[in-house]
Parts: structure tokens; sequence; C-alpha cells
């Protein structure tokens, strides 16, 4: 949902084109993974169904003339979805716990799994370390807030790294 | 970056009485290069820095500078390399209280034999680059605990050292000073050119480095090429 909200929400600055929508949610939340042509329109053709936008036609025809504005059961929708707190989420740490407990069990080495992914994490981070101290306000912001949920599932791989001991016996009874 | 590294321990080993600190203990820096140390606490990763900044001695093992041995260096060689090669920043800045901050700054050139005048005039470019010129003429008393950090930054780096050793350098910092202390102090070692050997155990701090090493149990673990 939060790609047809990210739409309604820049909608509300004023009419746009596709093309213009997918530009400007690039430059502000595309950093890692710009948008689709196919689903900024399909996306629209969702919100466009349930009432949420509707078209400015524009003589030429063609998806890429209809300009799309925000109707007030998209701009009440909006405000619904920015009250709504996200579910937190701590989906990453289950599956490195799964991985960890298979190890142990099938008797690879637990401390090389936890290190490897240590690295990954801490190669990330760099990036986004340099990401963020060349970067704009916008880039500070959603750098630090990545950083920071590393970071926790760092602090988790260091504790597990600890335990690893403690939980390779009670894995194997 | 250079071929050859210019910093390495090699093999470290130290014990103090029946506890082991080091156990084959293998690390190396190049210039221009910042080096993490990582770990938990009591892992032994701030006594790696002791033995690679020639504080400690290791009980077996060697540490090579530019191609000198300082494990076989006599003491006041070691202690002259330090004062000239080397820099060092701690988690709480350790200014002498009773000079300025401007005068800490100076204070290694001034020992090194400066003029008082080139050394007050290259302290207080040092602390223009930190951006704490504000507080050039306080005692480090009376500045905060972010400005004390970069003030210990722009110490360590007046004699332009070729290796900067930094234990904990933000230890003592929020997120965001520590942040903005890091941020400066990489940079401004990068501009120098000298090798950065950094102890964290936050890997907020240890992101601004380009490579890591994690120690457990007196021995390192991993270390890997990320540049």
């Amino acid at each position: 949902m939060t790609v047809g909200h990210a739409l309604l929400g820049l909608l509300e600055g004023g009419p746009a084109h596709g093309y213009d929508l997918k530009r400007s949610y690039d430059e502000r939340f595309g950093q890692d993974r710009p948008l689709a042509y196919g689903q900024v329109y399909s996306t629209l053709a969702r919100l466009l169904k349930n009432g949420l936008v509707e078209v400015e036609a524009e003589p030429g025809a063609g998806p890429e003339r209809k300009k799309y504005a925000i109707t007030q059961a998209g701009v009440s929708d909006v405000a619904a979805w920015l009250a709504q707190p996200e579910k937190p989420e701590p989906y990453l740490q289950s599956t490195l716990y799964t991985k960890v407990v298979l190890a142990l069990l099938t008797g690879h080495d637990a401390d090389d799994l936890l290190d490897t992914q240590r690295a990954e994490h801490l190669r990330l981070m760099r990036d986004l370390t340099r990401r963020r101290d060349t970067g704009d306000l916008a880039d500070q912001l959603i750098c630090d807030h990545a950083l920071f949920h590393l970071e926790a599932d760092l602090r988790w791989l260091e504790v597990t790294a600890a335990r690893v001991q403690q939980l390779a016996a009670q894995v194997r009874g | 970056m250079a071929d050859e590294p210019l910093l390495i321990a090699e093999n470290l080993q130290l014990s103090f009485g029946s506890t082991t600190a080091l156990e084959h203990a293998t690390a190396e820096v190049h210039a221009g290069e910042v080096l993490a140390l990582m770990g938990p606490s009591g892992s032994g990763k701030s006594t790696l820095l002791h033995c690679m900044a020639g504080i400690l001695l290791p009980d077996a093992g060697r540490v090579t500078y530019a191609g000198r041995d300082l494990t076989a260096m006599h003491d006041d060689e070691r202690s002259a390399l330090r004062r000239t090669e080397f820099g060092f920043v701690f988690q709480f800045g350790q200014l002498v209280p009773e000079l300025t901050c401007l005068e800490n700054v100076a204070l290694p050139l001034r020992l090194g034999g400066a003029s008082r005048r080139a050394a007050l005039r290259s302290a207080e470019a040092w602390l223009e680059r930190l951006e704490v010129s504000d507080v050039a003429g306080k005692r480090p008393g009376q500045a905060s605990g972010g400005q004390g950090q970069r003030v210990a930054v722009a110490r360590a780096l007046v004699t332009r050292p070729k290796v900067v050793f930094a234990d904990e350098p933000t230890g003592a910092l929020d997120t965001v000073n520590g942040d903005r202390v890091m941020q400066l102090f990489v940079a401004a070692a990068r501009d120098t050119g000298a090798a950065v050997v950094l102890v964290t155990h936050e890997p907020r701090v240890a992101a601004h480095s380009d490579r890591e090493a994690v120690v457990r149990d007196g021995r390192v673990r991993q270390q890997e090429l990320v540049r």
C-alpha cells in the first residue's frame, strides 16, 4: 500500500502526469528501488478505480498524457494512512535465527555464518554512511533510519555469537 | 593505497598473569586507510591497539611499522616514534585541564620544538578544520563533550602523524555528536593521508572505516577488504 499512498500524498501538491509522479517518487523515496513505469500506471489505475484519484484528460490521449488529481476521498485516505502506526516487524532475526539453528543442527560453523552476515551488514552500513555524509538532509534522515535498523541487527548478531555455544548445547539436546 | 601495509601486527601473543589477552592476533593497516577493531568488552581489541601503537609489548609476535620492528626497538626509540609518527584519541579527550583548548592542540608541536607562534597558528587551523574555533580560548572543562573530542582529534592530527590510534573516540557521546565527530575525524585523517586504527564496539562508528577486524577472546576472527 505504501506506493499508492506515497503517490496520493505527492498528488496533494497538485495534479500530475504519471511520468512526473514517478520522477518525484524516485527523487524522494526511490534511492534503493526506483519505481517501474508499469507499477506507477497499475497503481494509478487502482487508485482511480477506488475513487481516490480522478483523471484530467488532455487532448492527445495515451496513458502518459493523462493528468491525475487527488479526490477528497484520496485526501482522507492519506490522512488515515498517516495516522495509522506501522507494525514493528523483527523480520530479519527470524530468518537468521532459523539459519543459526539449522547450522548448529547440521554441524556447520554458526560463528562463520554470523561473521559473514555481520560483514554484509557492515558493508551496507558503510555505503549508507558515505551516502549520508555526502547527501542532503533527506538523504541523511533516510540513511540514518536504515543505519539504526542495521545496527540493531548487528547487536543481535553479537549477542547470538556470544551465546552460540549455549544455543548449540540446547539445539543438539 | 600502497601495496605494502604501513603497520602490521603478526601473531601477537600477550598474557596478563593467567589471563590470555591476545592469541595469535594478526592485523594490518595501509596508509590512508581506516581499520576498525571491533568486538565485545574484554575481547582484547584495546590491547591489540596498544600493541600496534607500541604502548604495550607482546610476549611473542611482531609489530612492524614502515618496515621497522617496533618490538625490537629500544624504549627511547619507540617513545620517539610514538611522539613523531603516531597520534592518539581516547574516549575521554584527556586534554590538559589547565590549558586552553588552543594551547592543548598546540602542545604536541611545542613539545616537538616548534615556536609558540607557529604552533598556535597551526592549532588554530586545526580547530577550525574540526569546527570548534569558538572554544579556542576556553578550558576543556568549559567545552561540551562533543567539542572536547573534536579538540582531542585536532590535537592528535596537528603533528600530521602517519597513524592515528583512536580508542572508543565517541564512546561518551550521544549519537548525533558521535556521528559528527567521526565524520570530521575521518575526513581530516583522509586528507592528511594518515592511517587510522579505531577501536569501537559500535557498528555505527565502525561504519566509517574501510575495513574491520573482529576480535574475540584475543583472536582476530575476520578481516575483510571492503574497498
